[in-house]
């Protein structure tokens, strides 16, 4: 809040504090009541009681200055959400005062190794309803995201205020995207799928026709491809009821997944090793 | 300042400009507006009745009338307009307001982006800059025809895909609400089908068209608690045990596990374990056995079926016959 001292007249005998309220006072607002609506909407958003306060006391002050909120008025449209992990708080207090953050990482998700990480915080994101923190690693001399559920520990303001700048027109959200997004379409898959079954896979696809194979009826599918990983992984997971027709590079990937699920799955320990090997080196 | 005073001088120097703006207001809607109590609403009354600036002369001081229930402002003492936004709140309100601006479908984004603009113009500055929220490309197509529906009251006929059973099905439903909730789009309906009610994600449902007749969930159709988000433990879960690979331990985020146990790193030899960080034991909770099949033939031996053994055992089963339904002799594969 801010205060001004000084005396009102020369009868008083000390000084007073007083809000100066012109520098203070919120502009003129003026919503028209669909614009209204979508700010009481908006103020429903936060599931989180910090923001969700934060954004209570927002309205508050809009009703004050004339605006008709109605927050209560929940309809059939509900976006909510929720920023719960603790690290939220004190990182968006840094990227908002750019001061550098310290703060323990957890590597690749539970059990996976914790290191200290010394971040210059340029913005947090939420992506696909998980959060991120994007900004210059100073570790690495690079951006990077983190995973606000991997951060295993109190965050540490570790500079002044003022100290990061953030680099002008940078998309936080692009970051986060090619860090974390759906790899680029680097061509087309052609698939074999049993009659009936793999509806995953059919709705990602289009259906070129039916085709038989051996002796099964189904259908031959195209689909796109991304990353081999990322495909073979969708396809490997409906065993027998799918074939890839084409590239053979995804055909390899697909059957290496299923020799080592069937090598992983195997309850005999000498069926571990060789035939598996045979199988892939095709 | 103490969390009390904290909370109640922000309401107390917006109460002024609020009465001038709703003058004759009732105490009842007053405390209402303001989240509070009627009695705590009258102990600021009477708190900002004996302030004003200092001069304390007539014009002054703040001066109430009541008459009956209601309250109205007679002298202001220049407290006409309400404070600024706090950073917390601008940010609060503005990164809200930006993100319902990218659900097209879902929301009216034309007067979300004019609401923006004014709020921005008011709050002054470039508040709520350092959050973004993205949210998935929605299924706009449906998404509109389950607005539409919502809005007009009607039933809904969709086609959804039950990724549980890998199964397209055909359902009419009686439409409750639109959610958005860890970012993706659902839609609650009573499912005639099912006869309950469910949450249908928005990207699973791949057509949807309004029916003429009027949705007619039933009276006592309760709304789902999705406070704690949308997946919830139900009584016909089952459990497995998986144990997880160091690079497939992301399994243990995406989906409900109820424990996680670190396991030292034993096999040396092994590539894939030569990472410094250990495999993982979890329990993952499942409602359909095929699903759990499918999931761990697609990661590639990154997870093993511990328990239940005739899971292990049909996941054993499933790669098998998926390598010798391809073995490599069959035109068409490029001697893959």
């Amino acid at each position: 809040m801010p205060l001004e001292t000084g005396r009102n007249s020369g009868f008083d005998t000390t000084d007073g504090y007083r809000i100066a309220r012109q520098d203070y006072e919120l502009g003129e607002v003026d919503l028209e009541p669909d614009e209204a609506a979508a700010v009481a909407l908006a103020s429903r958003l936060w599931d989180t009681p910090g923001l969700a306060g934060a954004a209570h006391g927002a309205v508050l002050k809009l009703r004050a200055a004339g605006v008709e909120v109605d927050e209560a008025g929940a309809g059939p449209v509900q976006p909510r959400v929720r920023a719960a992990e603790p690290a939220f708080g004190p990182l968006l207090a840094a990227v908002q005062t750019g001061r550098v953050v310290s703060f323990p990482h957890r590597r690749g998700g539970p059990t996976g190794e914790v290191t200290e990480r010394t971040v210059e915080p340029w913005g947090v994101v939420s992506a696909r309803g998980r959060w991120y923190l994007v900004g210059h690693d100073r570790d690495r001399d690079d951006v990077r995201s983190f995973r606000l559920s991997r951060i295993a520990g109190p965050v540490t303001a570790v500079s002044p205020a003022g100290t990061v700048s953030v680099p002008p027109g940078v998309d936080l959200l692009a970051v986060i995207d090619g860090a974390v997004g759906p790899p680029p379409v680097i061509g087309t898959a052609h698939l074999w799928v049993a009659a009936g079954r793999a509806h995953g896979l059919r709705r990602l696809g289009r259906m070129l026709r039916p085709l038989r194979r051996a002796d099964r009826e189904g259908d031959e599918l195209e689909i796109e491809l991304r990353s081999l990983g990322t495909v073979a992984r969708w396809i490997a997971g409906y065993g027998p009821d799918v074939t890839v027709l084409h590239p053979p590079e995804l055909a390899y990937a697909v059957r290496r997944g299923w020799a080592a699920v069937a090598a992983a799955h195997a309850s005999s320990p000498d069926l571990e090793a060789d035939p598996v090997d045979d199988r892939i080196r095709v | 300042m103490s969390a009390g005073l904290a909370e109640r001088l922000p309401r107390l120097l917006s109460l002024v400009p609020y009465l001038l703006a709703h003058p004759g207001v009732s105490i009842a809607v007053a405390a209402a507006d303001f989240g509070i109590g009627e009695k705590q609403l009258r102990r600021d009354l009477e708190l900002l009745w004996m302030c004003g600036l200092p001069g304390y002369g007539p014009g002054d001081l703040v001066d109430l009338s009541f008459t009956g229930d209601t309250v109205t402002v007679t002298e202001d003492a220049g407290m006409r307009r309400p404070l600024r936004l706090t950073t917390a709140e601008g940010t609060a309100l503005l990164v809200a307001l930006r993100t319902l601006g990218d659900l097209p479908g879902m929301v009216d984004t034309d007067a979300v982006r004019r609401a923006t603009a004014k709020i921005e113009r008011a709050v002054g500055g470039d508040a709520g800059g350092g959050v973004a929220v993205d949210v998935s490309p929605q299924e706009q197509a449906t998404t509109a025809a389950v607005r539409e529906a919502l809005e007009s009251r009607r039933a809904l006929r969709i086609r959804y895909y039950t990724a549980g059973r890998d199964d397209v099905t055909h359902r009419t439903v009686d439409p409750m609400r639109l959610l958005l909730v860890e970012g993706r789009g659902y839609l609650e309906a009573w499912c005639r089908r099912a006869r309950a009610v469910r949450l249908f994600r928005l990207d699973r449902v791949d057509d949807a068209a309004v029916l003429p007749e009027p949705a007619a969930a039933p009276p006592d159709a309760q709304p789902t608690d999705v406070s704690a988000g949308v997946f919830r433990a139900r009584p016909d879960h089952r459990t497995a045990v998986l144990l997880l690979e160091p690079w497939a331990r992301w399994v243990a985020e995406y989906y409900p596990v109820d424990e996680v146990v670190e396991l030292p790193s034993s096999r040396s030899a092994d590539p894939d374990a030569g990472d410094d960080s250990g495999r993982a034991r979890v329990l993952l909770r499942y409602a359909d056995p095929d699903w759990l099949v499918r999931l761990v033939l697609g990661l590639g031996g990154g997870a093993r079926v511990l328990e239940p053994s005739d899971l292990a055992a049909e996941v054993a089963r499933r790669a098998e016959e998926a390598l010798a339904a391809t073995v490599p002799a069959g035109p068409g594969e490029g001697g893959a």
